[in-house]
């Protein structure tokens, strides 16, 4: 019985619903306890225990937002992973009121200190640095942290001769870091550069929902660029876009198959065939032969 | 009014000289390049060779017009890829030429509409960042006016970034900030002040290297004083930048944005 109307399932943002998509990743940070959900694309009333750790609609197959550390697990070698600069935290570069409480905030809903986590790891027993951004913080916004971060784990891979991955997922620039996070893009794609000046090899890997600043600075730059399926990419966001032209947005706009069908995307990869698709990735730049991928 | 508001309502007043015109003040023989070579000519951007006092340059700026007809054909200076894109082979151009680059950035920033998604704006500008950090020529950026966002900062990742007192710089416009931020349009002026987009703030926190006063008069009234002294900072800066070996040109240009951002760990 329901006498109060209360819904007995959670629902998941996917990204379908772009108008209060940043209220909603804040407010639903991956899935909630309880014991069905509801898939935002297919609407379907699913029961949680069918979503597997790919976090994948059992209905119609749409990719869930995955944070770092579910990310980590079905992504590396077990056991690999070893985090770069875990205790990294905003400060107030522009004296934004209550911008410590907006973070501390985010902090606790997210369960992670900022919007990134970097690291190295080994996939298919290749050593590969990655970065990993996470939507349920800040909307994977840019700030001082994110593009230090972000720029570190690219200096150490220069540094050490390895490879870079980086799944991205991000609003754009973090607004209330002001004109210093604008410069995170200058940062990180310098950073890229002298990556890529040494030879070595960088994948960026499109999740959903990746925009504004981190596409006009590394999410463009992999030599490799994949995507998953359906992601929302692009750089203006769909209201300011609608707001310029006064027009309707073609089906399908800014989706990941659109931006391949528009040659911005060198692969779209299901989330279940990602780290097999990486390895081989990385086995093809390596002189090093994998037992497993044999 | 703050002086942010000031600021805002000076750099986008219609009268404001343009990229043009601040060429047409400072260098002989400006000799206008069409085209990126893949799709399109960008009016929105403005680009050639010319000579500073015998030396050649390779000049790049973001147009605006004063007039509805001029402002149709730069569209508003908001650039499309294509202007990115074109802005960039000229810099390729310079470096194969060892011509220092100076870049005029005067925009409330990249076009958003479908085509501009459809040919990759923000590859565009990504790649403009990466390449132009390691250009092996000198670069000098100068902005005359609006600075908005990635779609300014795609042509002023420069050795030396410089404003006009009346300029600004930031990540979003004051109205769309406070529209984001706080759902309130009309705290536009409280916005500005914040964001600190001034070229006073911008030199305090580095974001810019030096700034140029205006004339009491009204830049539009009297260009001459500010182009002399812009022309003068260009021929005491750029053989300084010539001279030096590019490696170091490069390491200090990675630097100059490698500083940036303030985090606690």
């Amino acid at each position: 019985m329901n006498l109060f109307g209360k819904k007995n399932y959670f629902s998941i943002d996917n990204g379908e619903r772009r108008g209060n998509d940043r209220k909603r990743a804040r407010r639903e940070p991956s899935i909630p306890d309880g014991m069905w959900i509801k898939c935002n694309t297919c609407k379907a009333i699913i029961y949680k225990k069918e979503v597997t750790e790919y976090k994948l609609c059992p209905n119609c197959d749409a990719h869930f937002r995955m944070s770092p550390s579910e990310r980590i697990a079905v992504t590396c070698d077990e056991g690999s992973f070893e985090e770069f600069d875990a205790e990294m935290k905003p400060s107030n570069p522009m004296d934004y009121p209550e911008y410590e409480q907006v973070v501390l905030k985010a902090q606790k809903k997210s369960g992670i200190l900022e919007g990134v986590v970097t690291g190295r790891c080994k996939i298919y027993g290749y050593d590969t640095v990655i970065a990993i951004m996470d939507s349920h913080f800040m909307m994977g916004s840019m700030g001082s942290v994110v593009g230090e971060k972000v720029t570190r784990a690219v200096e150490y891979a220069t540094k050490n001769r390895l490879p870079i991955i980086i799944f991205t997922t991000s609003g754009g620039a973090r607004m209330q870091e002001g004109i210093i996070s604008l410069m995170q893009m200058a940062k990180v794609s310098e950073a890229l550069g002298r990556h890529d000046e040494a030879g070595l090899l960088y994948v960026t890997v499109l999740t959903d929902p990746t925009t504004g600043g981190v596409t006009a600075s590394f999410a463009m730059l992999g030599d490799i660029i994949l995507s998953e399926p359906k992601a929302l990419i692009g750089f203006a966001g769909q209201r300011v876009i609608k707001g310029t032209i006064h027009q309707e947005l073609p089906e399908g706009f800014q989706r990941a198959e659109f931006q391949l069908e528009h040659g911005f995307v060198d692969r779209i990869v299901h989330r279940e065939k990602m780290r097999k698709e990486l390895g081989r990735i990385l086995r093809l730049h390596s002189q090093k032969e994998s037992e497993e991928m044999k | 009014m703050s002086d942010a508001m000031k600021s805002v309502a000076i750099a986008r007043m219609i009268e404001r000289p343009n990229t043009k015109q601040f060429i047409k003040a400072i260098f002989k023989e400006f000799m206008e390049f069409h085209g990126d070579r893949l799709f399109s000519d960008d009016g929105a951007i403005v680009g050639g060779i010319a000579s500073l006092e015998g030396m050649p340059v390779t000049v790049i700026g973001i147009q605006k017009g004063h007039t509805l007809e001029e402002n149709v054909a730069c569209n508003f200076g908001s650039p499309n890829p294509e202007g990115y894109r074109k802005a960039l082979r000229l810099m390729k151009q310079a470096e194969k030429f060892h011509r220092p680059v100076i870049t005029f950035i005067n925009t409330a920033g990249a076009f958003c509409g479908i085509g501009a998604e459809e040919r990759g704006q923000g590859e565009a500008i990504a790649r403009n960042l990466m390449e132009m950090s390691r250009l092996k020529t000198p670069i000098i950026s100068i902005f005359i006016g609006e600075g908005g966002s990635g779609g300014a900062l795609a042509l002023a990742v420069g050795d030396s970034v410089w404003m006009l007192e009346h300029g600004m710089y930031s990540v979003l416009s004051p109205e769309g900030f406070a529209s984001i931020l706080w759902r309130d349009s009309s705290r536009t002026a409280e916005a500005a002040a914040l964001m600190k987009m001034t070229a006073g703030d911008l030199l305090e926190n580095e974001v810019i290297d030096r700034m140029f006063l205006e004339p009491a008069e009204g830049l539009e009234n009297n260009l001459k004083a500010t182009t002399d002294e812009l022309k003068k900072a260009l021929l005491e800066t750029l053989p300084e930048l010539m001279k030096m070996d590019i490696q170091t040109l490069l390491d200090k240009r990675y630097k100059r944005f490698r500083k940036f951002g303030e985090f606690t760990e």
